[in-house]
């Protein structure tokens, strides 16, 4: 098996299922009924993407295993999602915040996987690219409303920029698949989306007439399996179906 | 890989014609262009189908209703899901369009005119009930992800705009 393509794809996908998931708990809790329809349809399409990502993985483990199987039966260590997409729903600034910080990652990452030699990597990207312009647009606009809205909204949405900007960095990080498959023309230099990444988020900020952190700590940790205490829980819900009822289908 | 162009064999476009979208009824699959290709070879139908969202919960029931009309008509088939070329809503065609708009739901503008809307609250989409234009997006996102909410305010129709997507 090709174990970096392999790898490769895992990292990829496990943002946008946990992230998914994330978005998908708000079904029935959003705070009013359109952003509630808005952020479960979010969710669908990241599930949507994972689908195709790790249908592609299934192939190429070739031993049996399936899509499900590979976003359900993995233990907490084996799932290499950056720790930004696992934080939890603190409230909705944070949801929106959490989103828009990885929104703009994901556009910049996407444009750039469009041009990968790996035809089905490159086809799933140019898909899922459309779709993300939308989520972009739609975390951007509110961050403007909740920054440029009232004192408690502004007040929120700065103080989950402020919390969640650690997670951040970790965004540009690269793992041994991210560089063999760099090597290969079939991955994204990350590191390399960094400043483009910063000068996005600083301009929707500034527009939302909020602060930029300044603050250059950072944790890491998601992509090598070693995630946040809010992952085990996320994790519970997520596999408890397949946990309780082992091979259950649709 | 395909090519933009689709490759529908003429004997199997009329059998196609009767699978509709299941969440827009009124919209035949071959209308909404999500049929790449369908060719019969050796006794057996080969179709390609591209999703409109990567998350459609729509697509795995119209694979089902693709086989089940073609058995109808007398033949086995295999139905496969491809990515590219990414579907567009510039493959719905003329006819189903107009099915879109008679079944109240705004047909997609052009991808600025798309932006001008969901952006910048621009007073464009047609309401579906009166055709007046003075309508308002209510949520980016309606009933299903590639749709939005947009209600009247001459009418006061709510009603679902169908976003560009290109």
């Amino acid at each position: 098996m090709k174990q970096n393509l392999y790898n490769y794809i895992l990292g990829i996908a496990d943002n946008s299922l946990i992230l998914g998931q994330r978005m998908g708990e708000l079904c029935g809790h959003g705070p009013s009924l359109e952003t509630d329809i808005a952020c479960t349809n979010i969710s669908l399409d990241l599930f949507g993407q994972v689908r195709s990502y790790f249908q592609y993985a299934s192939k190429l483990a070739g031993d049996g295993r399936t899509e499900d199987d590979i976003a359900m039966l993995r233990q907490e260590r084996e799932y290499v999602n950056v720790l930004l997409v696992e934080q939890p729903n603190t409230d909705f600034a944070y949801t929106i915040a959490r989103h828009f910080l990885f929104d703009v990652y994901h556009l910049l990452f996407l444009t750039e996987l469009e041009k990968s030699k790996d035809l089905t990597l490159s086809a799933i990207a140019k898909k899922c690219i459309k779709e993300v312009r939308y989520h972009e647009r739609f975390t951007s606009d509110w961050m403007k409303r909740l920054g440029d809205g009232t004192a408690e909204s502004k007040a929120k949405i700065q103080e989950a920029i402020n919390d969640l900007w650690t997670y951040t960095d970790e965004l540009f990080h690269q793992t041994k698949a991210d560089k063999a498959m760099v090597a290969e023309g079939i991955g994204v230099d990350v590191t390399k989306l960094k400043d483009a990444y910063y000068e996005k988020v600083n301009e929707v900020l500034t527009e939302a007439t909020l602060e930029t952190p300044e603050s250059k700590y950072f944790q890491k940790g998601g992509k090598k399996g070693i995630h946040t205490e809010h992952m085990g829980y996320l994790l519970a819900e997520l596999q408890y179906m397949q946990r309780a009822y082992p091979n259950m289908e649709w | 890989m395909t090519t933009t162009e689709q490759n529908i064999d003429d004997i199997l476009v009329p059998i196609l014609e009767q699978v509709s979208d299941p969440e827009i009824p009124v919209l035949s699959i071959m209308d909404m262009g999500v049929v790449r290709s369908a060719v019969i070879e050796n006794n057996k139908v080969k179709v390609q189908i591209t999703p409109t969202y990567s998350g459609c919960p729509a697509m795995d029931v119209i694979g089902d209703d693709i086989k089940a009309a073609l058995k109808h008509a007398g033949y086995d088939s295999e139905v496969e899901l491809i990515l590219h070329p990414a579907w567009t809503t510039d493959w719905i065609t003329p006819r189903g369009r107009k099915a879109l708009e008679d079944y109240g739901i705004a047909a997609p503008l052009g991808p600025e005119a798309d932006k001008d809307v969901l952006l910048h609250g621009k007073r464009i989409v047609k309401c579906t009930n009166c055709g007046s234009q003075n309508t308002r997006l209510v949520s980016q996102f309606g009933s299903t992800a590639c749709k939005a909410q947009f209600q009247c305010d001459d009418c006061q129709e709510p009603f679902d705009y169908f976003k560009c997507l290109k």
